[in-house]
């Protein structure tokens, strides 16, 4: 590590800075154990336990314990069994999470940050801090009430029934509810090109069959915890911007809602991107919420990689296959980031190039280079 | 970290309509045109509802956890319980673990919370300010270490934990979440911010490098450090995942943890409603009472953070 580093610059080592080399190592020396011994380390250990057949017993670099080579990744990727069933389960029903989860939420917080920017607007501060609350407050608490809330006689079947509406039961409804909605259409079996094929052990039918009421309520509960972190993100973003471009748009007779989709979206791409990918990002990581609320039931369709993960290895010891698991969601995880990045690099430029006379203000290209740093803090 | 700045009047006055915006047209704006009133209340019905949405969970929470049992399923909805009782809050510090999870929990975010401060605040100075060889290497590791998704920690935490015969401790508990690379990223960000000026008196002085971090640098990052704390607090305090892994001994179980067992039904029959929305409230009252102590702080920080 020391060798191979570029030098910085070149630094007199006397006077003032004199010392100051050895202080460096000295002063990061905590966090570079602390994190080799619990991220590092961890992580190559379980590197190994990914292909090896340990079973929980001793530790797993026992002379008991024996390299099994790509027999774990097989048996939850192509085993035919019930792993891959389990795992092309979790991954059908985390990729619904995220598809309705991630537009939703940006959808939302966007709106509620557009709505309380208003300079205007009495009591800001109050809609703020309203928004902004369930996300303050642990999964564990907020699943707990969601629980109370979506039980089958429980508060939001009560609003439901005042519309007419007979609420399903649901955390215990393991139905699909794409499914649902094509069942008054008569469609109550699919087509056996869907059925008779599938992938990862889950016919097609099964994928397209849309997130079961349960994991619904568990995508209502992440909109509306994670809307007030990402509507303060856009918040800041929009208070970045220059007011000047706004304004010549208003003297040119442009709309309210013109200048939104033309002028303050466009400024808010490299924003919007920060928001997605830390959507996603926290979107194929649920886990709390399934280990509080329903440990993967009904019939597994809240089953995510997250938590499979954690039962294959804690419950069942199948200790490889979990750890199999966990890796295959690290590149999941790390597919989308990649990809965000590949966006963003494709179609971030032009758009800037176009934007650039008129807003070359530190507020579009400053927003995206702390993306790393507010990521933990914002997906928790 | 600037405070939002409060824009000029006369860009506030013709922001709700639409319309051609003239110079003439903005100063007449000022006696507010029918279609801005009604504009306007559907703006504010819009937010109220919005809020009361946002609001009344908790609202029914509280409301809840003073029911009783048949009180609670019989009137979901209701904010004033037919009939009060405090047996939700007496069963649980009464006869549940929750006393004893609450230590727990108390136990381990004081300690994450001044480990943390104390040690991103070390490494962010010494990678803002110290040149030392392999500074980069170090920093780009500790954006790759940012980059690792918690979840897929679960296994190999328990990995090392049982491996260094941590498990099952508090030791196990705190000292992997002693340090967090979120944490040392804001801190160097911060400390790279201010000038060096003062510093380099100090070290004229003749200070020493730790002496120069400890009385003259660190009492200037207090508006950091209320960010760290903040983080870390909340962080710890919300943690479930990592107490799963790192123990099993009842007596060292914390809030999240315990209060996630309280949905498995392990308290009594029935679905005993008031008794866990009680115990999801207590352990969201410290939480909320560090939002509501720095709510100031919370919102500017999240501009300043992105603003850097």
């Amino acid at each position: 590590m020391t060798t191979t580093a570029p030098a910085l610059r070149p630094r007199r080592r006397g006077g003032i800075h004199r010392g100051e080399a050895a202080s460096g190592w000295l002063f990061t020396a905590p966090m570079l154990v602390l994190l080799g011994l619990f991220l590092v380390v961890p992580v190559l250990m379980a590197l190994w336990v990914s292909v090896s057949d340990w079973n929980g017993n001793g530790s797993p670099f026992a002379s008991g314990v024996s390299f099994v080579g790509t027999d774990n990744y097989r048996a939850i990727l192509a085993g035919g069994g019930l792993a891959e069933q389990d795992f092309g389960t979790a991954l059908r029903n985390n990729a619904w999470y995220v598809v309705l989860v991630v537009p939703l939420q940006t959808a939302l917080s966007l709106y509620l940050a557009v709505l309380v920017n208003r300079r205007m607007l009495r009591g800001r501060g109050f809609f703020r801090t309203a928004f902004y609350f369930p996300s303050v407050t642990s999964s564990v608490a907020i699943t707990v009430l969601w629980l109370f809330l979506f039980s089958a006689s429980g508060a939001v079947n009560q609003v439901l029934s005042w519309f007419g509406v007979h609420g399903p039961n649901w955390f215990s409804d393991p139905s699909g509810i794409i499914h649902d909605a094509l069942e008054p259409l008569g469609v109550e079996q699919g087509p056996a090109a869907l059925t008779q094929h599938g992938f990862l052990g889950v016919s097609w039918w099964d994928w397209v069959g849309g997130p079961s009421v349960a994991m619904t309520a568990f995508i209502l509960m992440a909109i509306f915890t994670t809307s007030g972190t990402f509507m303060l993100v856009f918040l800041a973003a929009l208070q970045n911007l220059s007011s000047e471009v706004t304004e010549a748009a208003m003297v040119d007779g442009a709309n309210g809602w013109q200048r939104f989709w033309r002028i303050t979206l466009p400024q808010l791409r490299p924003t919007l991107f920060t928001v997605l990918t830390l959507g996603l990002i926290g979107g194929w990581q649920i886990f709390d919420q399934i280990y509080t609320g329903t440990q993967g039931g009904p019939a597994k369709t809240t089953l995510s990689p997250a938590y499979l993960s954690y039962q294959t290895a804690f419950t069942n010891q199948q200790w490889g296959q979990g750890a199999a698991i966990a890796f295959v969601l690290f590149v999941i995880i790390v597919a989308f980031t990649l990809l965000q990045r590949w966006v963003l690099r494709e179609r971030g430029v032009p758009r800037r190039k176009r934007f650039g006379p008129v807003a070359p203000g530190p507020a579009t290209p400053g927003a995206t280079p702390v993306t790393p740093a507010t990521a933990p803090e914002v997906t928790r | 970290m600037t405070t939002a700045t409060e824009p000029t009047p006369t860009l506030a006055t013709s922001s709700g309509g639409g319309g051609r915006t003239t110079r003439a047209v903005r100063l007449r704006a000022r006696r507010p045109s029918p279609g801005r009133v009604a504009g306007r209340s559907l703006l504010y019905a819009v937010l109220v509802v919005t809020a009361v949405v946002y609001i009344f969970p908790f609202l029914v929470q509280v409301a809840t956890s003073f029911k009783t049992n048949a009180d609670a399923t019989a009137h979901p909805l209701s904010l004033v319980p037919t009939t009060w009782t405090t047996a939700a809050y007496h069963d649980l510090f009464q006869s549940s673990d929750f006393p004893t999870w609450f230590k727990n929990s108390v136990i381990v975010t004081l300690f994450v919370t001044a480990g943390r401060v104390f040690f991103d605040s070390l490494a962010g100075y010494a990678l803002a300010r110290l040149p030392f060889k392999g500074r980069s290497v170090v920093f780009a590791g500790l954006l790759a270490v940012m980059s690792v998704p918690a979840v897929v920690l679960l296994i190999p935490k328990f990995l090392v934990l049982n491996q260094l015969a941590l498990y099952d401790s508090y030791a196990g508990m705190i000292l992997p979440l002693l340090v967090d690379a979120a944490g040392v990223v804001i801190m160097k960000g911060f400390f790279e911010s201010i000038p060096a000026s003062v510093e380099e008196q100090a070290r004229i002085d003749g200070a020493g490098t730790f002496r120069v971090f400890w009385s003259v640098v660190l009492p200037m990052a207090r508006p950091a450090l209320v960010t760290i704390i903040i983080l870390s607090f909340q962080g710890s305090w919300n943690e479930l995942s990592h107490f799963i892994v790192s123990a099993q001994d009842p007596a060292l179980t914390t809030l999240t943890k315990g209060v996630a067992s309280l949905t498995a039904g392990q308290l009594g029959q029935g679905n005993q409603y008031p008794l866990k929305l009680a115990a999801a409230l207590v352990m969201t009252i410290p939480v909320a009472a560090v939002f509501f102590v720095f709510q100031r702080r919370i919102m500017n920080t999240s501009e300043g953070a992105v603003k850097e």
